[in-house]
């Protein structure tokens, strides 16, 4: 009887979860309330992690809170300690939580917010925490060891190194793509380039007070850093007005690039504790405390979407993306959904840091779940703005021109009345000079951000402030990937390198590891460079190799789960993870595929090369380039693109090819054969 | 209920600590007495920078963060 209560309850969620959705999806004509998508997403959340997440637990894995952890059996107090579920939780969502989920989804508001919120739920319900989980699982049953040697050890040698070199690619790209959202924001913006610059001052005090001063007191010196922070972005409004400062501050797109290239160079050089780690710890409490208050200011405020929930875009035509909505809406949320991303974090510090294999459910299934909360937030963000103002801010310069009144011109030819008057008080309002063309996400999201926050606190007048603080929380926290990024691409381009050149691997070694950080730098720099330079605004070309390569890694990553399953003779669940798998090679090598082959020069990058290589061919030139020379640097770029997809493309397939017969093979076989960690019982005392 | 507030406050603290890469150093040193009395324990300076390199020395090429 108790039992059908507990259901019952249940029950009700689900009910309520449903009319929220159908309220959200049949609903036509009118604005609609925030709160009803935010419901509809918190109770499938709920029902998905109270029924799948525990069949997964109980039936697929077979989760054994008798058994010990590596935490037990290797604690040391410093990289293996038994930690507290809540507390390891708050850990592995701080290290899942960047800047994926929140942009993915602003660019996929294209498309209006229908798709992009389907897509969150199941996506992260069948395919994202699923990942995150069995990878938890099985790197937990492994010793804690990474995806790399995972992959290593049940597949063989050969996709293990293909893997690990598919990573280092996806790595180059992210912080190519995480740099051009910075440069994209502060571009012509003092006020910005003001705060953002001040970071650095700040992070080197916070950094001699931690190591000098007062040791090790971060709570302290992280509250001296936020007071800092703040006072930047109220005295940047200031700095951005003065006749003297301003212009200072005010740099475009190239001098950023190449200030970033520098300061991603000498960043990753520094010791730790002077630069990198302060900085680190400011952007994660920010993050943190951001995606708090704008939970609760989403609750509070209740905003109304002004975005449609279908637009007509979703035939491929938008101007924020090309492709249509299958398979590129897909690749576009990546974070949110899915990330194979996850799969290093999964494979890295959270197994060692966990308890009892029975919160692996926890903080598997349940911190990608926050991450996918996260992403709705930034769906609910974006389409909270006027649509007008969405479209002016994501267009490229080449398509929608540079002034309000030619913006506002195009876009109302769209579908989407908007008067330049309003796109100039938008800019008013945030306090900046003008807001056409500012793709990369962070902008429009910091619009919508100020929108919500402005509502909530301070009124209209704090509106700058908090459009200021939310370009200064994006841009912190990348900064501190594109550092952390750098460092680990350069450890595993010394460890890839090493396979060929033996010296290559001393880490110590001071012409080693320069080389390997400049080669990393300069493998980044390049795509942002391209991507700066580039009159469809850079994210049309970068986002989707990102998202390809990154949902490949999921791809990967589940292939190895679904070999792992079969390995453990449980292959009647096999289809947890199979399922995801076909999904997710079919987006992403279809859209691989597109963005190699496709006719369409604004989708195929060879298209696009032969483009302008039959205008070179003709003697003529086109925009951007301004003479030959950059003829030739555009065909290039785009034939490297074109490779860097068909790398991807090769890299999964060449898993599936393993992954296939490595399944038969277990399949054959009548006992296990996967490479466990043996059974051992948790020790008496233990929590169990 | 004051306890309970500061359990809370305590796991809120540990959680915030350990999200930066920096796990309680009570743990550790009650863990370095029970089983190993012979070795030497960090004081919490020595601990606090032990951590903070271990974060981002890399070593093993391994990202400690999502995008």
């Amino acid at each position: 009887m108790q039992n059908i209560q507990r259901h019952l309850i249940w029950g009700a969620v689900a009910i309520l979860g449903a009319s929220a959705l159908a309220v959200v999806a049949l609903h036509r004509g009118e604005t609609i309330n925030a709160l009803w998508l935010v419901i509809a997403a918190v109770c499938t959340y709920l029902i998905a992690y109270r029924y799948y997440s525990l069949f997964i637990a109980d039936r697929v894995m077979e989760l054994d809170p008798k058994r010990m952890t590596p935490a037990v059996r290797h604690n040391d107090g410093l990289d293996y300690v038994p930690t507290n579920k809540y507390v390891l939780f708050g850990h592995h969502f701080a290290a899942i939580a960047g800047a994926g989920p929140l942009v993915g989804p602003v660019l996929a508001a294209q498309m209006g917010y229908l798709p992009g919120m389907l897509w969150i739920l199941a996506g992260v319900v069948f395919a994202g925490a699923v990942q995150d989980f069995m990878i938890l699982f099985i790197s937990t049953r492994r010793d804690g060891r990474s995806l790399g040697d995972l992959v290593k050890s049940e597949l063989g040698t050969v996709p293990g190194v293909i893997a690990l070199f598919g990573t280092f690619m996806i790595m180059i790209i992210i912080l190519a793509v995480l740099a051009l959202i910075v440069v994209k924001a502060l571009a012509g913006s003092p006020w910005g380039s003001f705060t953002v610059a001040a970071t650095i001052p700040i992070a080197l005090l916070m950094g001699v007070y931690s190591r000098y001063l007062r040791p090790g007191r971060i709570g302290e010196m992280s509250l001296i850093g936020f007071v800092l922070l703040m006072a930047s972005i109220i005295y940047g409004g200031d700095i951005a007005a003065s006749p003297v400062w301003g212009p200072m501050f005010t740099f475009d797109g190239k001098q950023l690039t190449w200030m970033l290239i520098g300061y991603g160079f000498i960043a990753s050089v520094l010791p730790v504790w002077l630069l990198l780690a302060p900085r680190d710890y400011l952007s994660t409490f920010l993050k943190i405390g951001t995606i708090l208050g704008l939970a609760i200011g989403i609750a509070i405020v209740a905003p109304n979407l002004q975005m449609p929930a279908l637009t007509k875009f979703i035939d491929g035509s938008g101007p924020v993306w090309a492709g249509s909505l299958f398979p590129f809406l897909f690749i576009t949320i990546a974070c949110g959904a899915v990330s194979g991303f996850h799969a290093l974090i999964s494979s890295g510090t959270t197994p060692k840091l966990l308890d009892n294999e029975k919160n692996a459910r926890a903080i598997g299934y349940g911190g990608m779940l926050m991450e996918s909360f996260v992403a709705m937030m930034a769906l609910v963000a974006a389409s909270v703005i006027d649509p007008g103002v969405y479209f002016a801010m994501n267009s490229p310069a080449a398509v929608i021109g540079t002034t309000a009144q030619q913006a506002a011109e195009v876009i109302s030819q769209w579908g989407f009345v908007v008067t330049p008057d309003v796109l100039t008080q938008t800019a008013r309002d945030v306090g900046e000079n003008t807001i056409i063309s500012r793709a990369g996400g962070a902008p429009t999201l910091a619009v919508g951000m100020a929108h919500i926050l402005s509502g909530f606190i301070g009124g209209k007048t704090m509106m700058a402030f908090w459009y200021h603080f939310a370009i200064l929380f994006e841009a912190l926290f990348i900064l501190t990937a594109v550092d952390a990024g750098t460092r680990a691409g350069r450890f595993m381009l010394q460890d890839l390198l090493g396979t060929f050149v033996p010296s290559m691997r001393k880490m110590d070694s001071i012409v080693a590891s320069l080389l390997a950080t400049a080669l990393c730098v300069a493998a980044w720099g390049f795509f942002l460079y391209q991507g700066v330079v580039d009159p469809l605004g850079g994210i049309n070309t970068l986002w989707p190799l990102f998202g390809i390569g990154n949902q490949m890694l999921a791809g990967v990553a589940l292939m190895l789960a679904t070999v792992v399953l079969f390995k453990m003779k449980r292959q009647r669940f096999a289809w947890v993870t199979v399922m995801p798998t076909i999904w997710l090679l079919m987006c992403t090598l279809t859209a691989g595929w597109e963005k190699v082959f496709d006719a369409n020069p604004k989708i195929g990058f060879l298209a696009a090369a032969n483009k302008y290589q039959a205008a070179l061919d003709k003697g003529e030139l086109l925009a951007p380039a301004k003479n030959i020379d950059q003829m030739h640097q555009i065909i290039l770029n785009n034939q490297i693109d074109a490779g860097m997809a068909a790398l991807f493309i090769f890299l999964v397939i060449s898993i599936l090819v393993f992954a296939v017969p490595a399944c038969r093979k277990a399949l054959a076989e009548s006992k296990r054969t996967d490479l466990e960690t043996p059974f051992e019982a948790m020790p008496a005392g233990a929590q169990v | 209920m004051f306890s309970d507030l500061a359990r809370v406050g305590k796991y809120l603290g540990q959680a915030a600590r350990l999200m930066v890469g920096v796990p309680d150093y009570d743990t550790y040193v009650q863990h370095m007495r029970l089983t190993h009395p012979e070795l030497p324990v960090m004081t919490y300076e020595e601990f606090f920078r032990e951590r903070q390199e271990a974060r981002y020395g890399g070593g093993d090429g391994r990202p400690g963060r999502c995008c």
